[in-house]
């Protein structure tokens, strides 16, 4: 009895120990990410003053604040340990990337959204003003941004083309073939090259106008002086191609997984039911790969809409912004005006565009998966 | 009775043996349209002014292969051994692009894995943040146009003396890349039982230790196609490098776009380089096609 009640008191005693020591620690882990917030506040306020010239500190560059911000990201790593015990070790799987990201993207798009609102020309020498109005009225009078705004509607759909030449092509890889792996790393190879490599192998060698095969191909059938890139449909069109060939592997293994995880014996019952394979394929094999379509169609709509360098380097934009994408105009706003705070406006909105767009596609498209199945 | 039997099965023969020739030729010429621009550039890089104009694609047929434009790019075998500008400034941007797309896959898949894990297996908690919202906050990055993000980083690259540097490119091929990592290694990890994990919690491992001892061996095939894929995706990547790199940390596309750019460049020294550019990926697609349909495939395929 006696025992038990001393055992007891010693158990309690060394939970209470424990509980000081992990009290202790959090205070310790409290004081810590407090002090590292105020190192990174007095970095940053120091760094505020020397670029406004208010101390001459001398600092040329801002890497303090980001070896600041560095210092604290592992503060806050240590500091959450000390606090949440075994959910602080969890968080740190979670905190690089997120502190990463963070830094990443959030600063720089609300740095964004300050350099919108100027005139900010990198090569004006009256300097940097407030701009917001000015910057809104140009964009809703340049008919050069809402007419790559209207191309890139056109090059959303042909994604739609892409898809149907990439299901077509893996309904062929899925049937039962020899050589399979050959084919599959032939249509894959496409996918591995870049825009970059991809404009001047295909859109300035193979479709130049005079040694072209393409051409030559072109005028063997009757088209007597081909030019990809003379008429404003036609260098869209080009444009598209080269797109697809660069993009249709991508669907086209999407899709292919999505048929090797059908079931079997739903192509077998509809064989037995005397189905021939155009109904079977219509009224089974298309509605079971809906989901995958979807996903497949997306991904492609969300890498489409930053289609830029195939057309920056082939047609920079002409003839008269035709092939024009959103990305590629804002890259000569950039580069051939100096125009940051322009340019970054046009992206914000653009961006704001794309996230309305993107959101609405993935609503309609649950809604509608939800309807279908 | 018999002979109407026979001849049906005839028919259906015919016309397997006749949807077979089809298949087989639709796929040879999708297989031509995938692989002739590739064979164009090789062979263009072996042509002379002549085969050019006069259109000769044949090698030993139709016109004798020439070392014209490995030689102008200082990659000839009677070249390869004496000093050449142009090799070395090709050499220095094909380390840059090794750079900056390595260590950038190499980055994102640690920190990645890393979150993925995290996502997987624990609830989290950041403020009214779940789980669910800070995954949909890593991948609704995929979204963000590098338009968006270049002209701010011009500016802050200037601003922290990153511009024109590697660590600048890994570190906007990090968060380029980043988003389709973690979508794949939290596909990956969800794949793996929690069984496992219990049984060495129950043997007294702590977290980190059962991540690193148990969990991490089984994902690593996931972490390499994500590795792969990552590497692909940031060696063929142009418009970051085209704005915030000059003479240093210049890139090979933009090296290939800045000959594409001058006028006066031959069709076989570009074929050169673009054959050299190109030939890394060719054979990682040759050799590593099922760990790139691995990492293109996991979390689009349910």
């Amino acid at each position: 009895m006696q025992n038990e009640i001393a055992s007891r008191a010693a158990a309690d005693a060394r939970h209470r120990a424990a509980d000081a020591a992990v009290a202790k620690r959090a205070v310790a882990g409290r004081r810590l990410i407090r002090a590292a917030s105020l190192g990174l506040g007095l970095v940053v306020l120091a760094q505020v003053l020397s670029a406004t010239d208010v101390l001459p500190l001398g600092l040329a560059t801002w890497r303090p604040t980001l070896f600041a911000y560095i210092v604290w990201s592992v503060a806050l790593g240590i500091s959450q340990v000390l606090i949440r015990g075994e959910q602080g070790k969890q968080a740190l799987f979670l905190l690089p990337a997120l502190l990463f990201t963070i830094a990443m993207v959030i600063f720089p798009t609300f740095f964004g959204l300050g350099i919108a609102t100027t005139d900010w020309n990198l090569s004006s020498l009256t300097g940097v003003h407030f701009d917001l109005f000015g910057n809104i009225a140009t964009l809703a009078g340049d008919a050069f941004f809402w007419n790559a705004l209207l191309n890139m509607g056109y090059y959303v759909l042909s994604v739609l083309v892409q898809y149907g030449i990439a299901f077509g092509l893996a309904l062929l890889l899925n049937a039962d073939i020899r050589g399979r792996k050959f084919f599959r790393v032939a249509f894959l190879l496409p996918f591995m090259l870049s825009p970059v490599a991809i404009s001047w192998m295909i859109g300035k060698s193979i479709m130049e106008a005079r040694y072209g095969p393409a051409a030559t191909l072109a005028r063997m059938l009757g088209w007597e002086s081909p030019a990809f890139y003379g008429v404003g449909w036609i260098a869209r069109a080009s444009i598209m191609t080269m797109d697809a060939w660069n993009w249709i592997p991508f669907i086209i293994i999407l899709l292919l997984a999505g048929l090797q995880a059908l079931p079997g014996d739903v192509a077998e019952a509809a064989r037995v039911d005397g189905a021939s394979p155009w109904q079977a394929f219509w009224k089974i094999t298309f509605p079971l790969m809906l989901p995958v379509s979807v996903t497949a169609i997306i991904l492609r709509i969300i890498f489409e809409l930053k289609l830029a360098d195939i057309v920056i380097n082939v047609t920079a934009g002409g003839p008269g912004g035709a092939t024009d994408t959103v990305s590629s105009f804002i890259y000569r706003e950039y580069r051939d005006r100096s125009s940051v705070g322009y340019g970054t406006m046009l992206a914000e909105f653009y961006l704001i565009l794309i996230i309305v767009f993107v959101t609405a596609l993935l609503a309609l498209a649950s809604r509608w998966m939800r309807r279908v199945s | 009775m018999g002979t109407t039997i026979r001849r049906s099965q005839g028919g259906r023969l015919a016309r397997r043996i006749g949807g077979r020739t089809l298949i087989y030729a639709a796929l040879s010429v999708w297989a031509f349209i995938a692989l002739f621009p590739i064979y164009w550039t090789v062979s263009t890089s072996f042509k002379v002014a002549r085969d050019v104009t006069g259109s000769h694609i044949i090698p030993w047929l139709d016109f004798t292969p020439k070392w014209l434009g490995w030689r102008s790019l200082g990659l000839s075998p009677e070249t390869i051994f004496q000093t050449s500008t142009v090799r070395e400034e090709f050499l220095l941007r094909f380390f840059n692009s090794v750079v900056a797309s390595g260590g950038a896959a190499l980055i994102a898949v640690v920190i990645g894995s890393l979150a993925a894990y995290g996502l997987s297996r624990f609830e989290y908690k950041f403020g009214p943040w779940r789980n669910k919202d800070i995954s949909f906050f890593f991948l609704s990055q995929l979204i963000l146009p590098p338009v968006v993000l270049a002209l701010p980083f011009l500016i802050l690259y200037k601003e922290l003396a990153l511009l024109d540097t590697k660590i600048g490119l890994v570190l906007i091929y990090t968060l380029m890349v980043l988003p389709i990592v973690i979508w794949i290694m939290r596909d990956q990890f969800n794949g793996i039982p929690m069984e496992l994990e219990q049984a060495a919690y129950v043997d007294g491992a702590t977290t980190w230790g059962a991540f690193l001892r148990i969990v991490l061996p089984i994902a690593l095939p996931g972490m390499a196609a994500a590795f792969i894929l990552a590497v692909i995706l940031c060696w063929n990547e142009y418009f970051f490098a085209a704005l915030l790199t000059s003479t240093d940390a210049k890139t090979l596309p933009v090296m290939v776009a800045s000959q594409t750019g001058s006028q006066g460049i031959d069709w076989w020294t570009m074929a050169a380089l673009s054959t050299a550019a190109i030939a890394p990926l060719v054979l990682i697609g040759i050799f590593l096609e099922r760990w790139i349909v691995k990492g293109l495939t996991a979390g689009a395929i349910k």
